[in-house]
């Protein structure tokens, strides 16, 4: 017997509502449902970041989160990141600046890490970027320039410094 | 599609309980970064699950009247890391939590959740074994409260009755008050991995500094669920702070401890690392607690 319940969330700021599959995953819902094909299906047991999106503000691993959680929450994925006028952000800008991105299948997950260090508004270290980034796994691009681009991001951010630093230290 | 057979969720505990009472086959889901992954694996394909998420009441840290730290079940690693009594009063298990996985786990990831699944390689758990922290379950008779050391039966089974959840887990004051502690988690990755051996070390220390007045060590993986080594409390407790009680204390784990072989790593190596890692976190506890090791 199949089982439904019908949530309302808000997703990238506009409110939504769907009758969902209890047995779906957020994965599912955002793809399948919204048409958010920036989420990636990459492993589907949280090991790989690829399907990470902000909920109420924290980074989570669609594809261990059951939909019906969603309901109540607010959701942001990479595509809630585009000015109206469909202008990019500056951290996914740094991602092609700083060549962080070859075949783009992690981008969206590690990107949305990104905008949570980015949405404290503080400086970290490079050792605490790597830690608040090593939820995800690239296969291409060996990980200094997304470090490099959430760095040079966080910098600019905070009025520090408008310059990618030239290496990571440590 | 995660392959469910049925999905209740509860608001509150009580309406946990009565579905759980109601659906003797159901399992409970707290964040699901076990429970789910198992699903997708095949192993716990089909369950009928009682989803506890929604329970807000769960979530938190607060100090009590009598100076018992409560942790709700469903707090997730992140926020005991960053949570200003843990901070202040066991930062040790901010550390230990902050181990876990990768940092999208540790946003889903309750402590409860992590307490429940009986494995040995928890990072909580050794942690929570070594500053004597009593599990709080609720169910259909009430609410009753054990020793963690009594909650672990064996290998994947906690003493949860038909009926019951854990709703949270207390660290009395007696426990933590004047202790210092320090974790150390031994796997071959700094993130997304198991722990080949977990070891945490509490200790008190005298008025002057220079006497061990107490001792506690967990480990997780040196046996089928997280454990206490008694008599490597035994060797240190009332002797003075110095090197020779270090190494004396971490020597005396291997009496404690029983390890296996696995792919992970040898029953030989793991007592190996054992007895190291004993002695660096006792020897960081005891600087902590302001003790100088001449
Ligand atoms: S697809 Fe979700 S973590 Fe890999
Ligand atoms: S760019 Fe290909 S996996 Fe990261």
């Amino acid at each position: 017997m199949k089982q439904y319940k019908l949530i309302h969330c808000t997703v990238n700021g506009k409110e939504r509502e769907a009758m969902i599959d209890v047995r779906a995953s957020l994965t599912d819902l955002l793809r399948n449902d919204f048409r958010l094909t920036s989420v990636k299906k990459g492993c589907e047991v949280g090991e790989c970041g690829a399907c990470n999106v902000l909920v109420n503000g924290e980074c989570f691993n669609s594809c261990i989160y059951l939909a019906v959680w969603a309901d109540g929450k607010e959701i942001l994925t990479l595509e809630g990141l585009a000015d109206p006028d469909g202008g990019i952000s500056d951290i996914q800008q740094a991602f092609i600046d700083e060549a962080a991105v070859q075949c783009g299948f992690c981008t969206p997950g590690a990107i949305m890490s990104a905008v949570e260090i980015l949405n404290e508004k503080r400086l970290l270290s490079d050792e605490e970027i790597r830690v608040r980034m090593s939820g995800h796994l690239c296969r291409c691009t060996g990980y200094e320039n997304i470090l490099r681009a959430v760095k040079k991001t966080m910098l600019k951010r905070l009025g520090l410094s408008s310059e990618a630093p030239e290496k990571q230290e440590g | 599609m995660y392959d469910i057979k049925a999905l209740y969720e509860a608001r509150s505990v009580e309406e946990a309980v009565s579905l759980l009472t109601e659906h003797p086959e159901a399992q409970i889901i707290a964040g699901g970064s076990d429970v789910l992954v198992q699903i997708r694996e095949g192993k716990r394909a089909g369950a009928e699950l009682v989803s506890i998420y929604g329970i807000d009441a769960l979530r938190g840290v607060r100090l009590e009247e009598d100076g018992t730290i409560r942790i709700g079940s469903l707090t997730s690693f992140s926020h005991i890391e960053a949570d200003t009594i843990i901070k202040e009063k066991i930062p040790v298990l901010g550390e230990a939590v902050g181990k876990v996985g990768g940092p999208q786990i540790r946003n889903i990831g309750t402590i409860g959740g992590n307490t429940c699944n009986g494995v040995t390689s928890a990072d909580s758990a050794s942690t929570l074994f070594a500053w004597d922290a009593i599990i709080e379950i609720t169910g259909p008779e009430g609410v009753r409260r054990i020793p963690i050391q009594d909650f672990y039966i064996k290998a994947g089974k906690v003493d949860l009755k038909p009926g019951e959840l854990q709703t949270g887990i207390l660290i009395p004051k007696k426990s933590w008050e004047g202790y210092t502690g320090h974790y150390i988690k031994y796997a071959m990755r700094e993130a997304m991995d198991i722990a080949n051996l977990g070891c945490s070390v509490n200790v008190k220390l005298s008025e002057d500094k220079r006497t061990i007045e107490d001792a506690r060590i967990a480990y997780g993986v040196a046996g089928p669920i997280p454990l206490r080594a008694v008599s490597a409390e035994e060797t240190a407790k009332g002797r003075p702070v110095d090197k020779k009680t270090v190494d004396e204390f971490a020597a005396a784990v291997l009496n404690d401890i029983h390890p296996r072989d696995s792919w992970r790593a040898a029953k030989a190596f793991r007592e190996h690392i054992a007895v190291v890692i004993a002695g660096r976190a006792f020897t960081q506890a005891v600087i902590l607690g302001g003790g100088v090791l001449s």
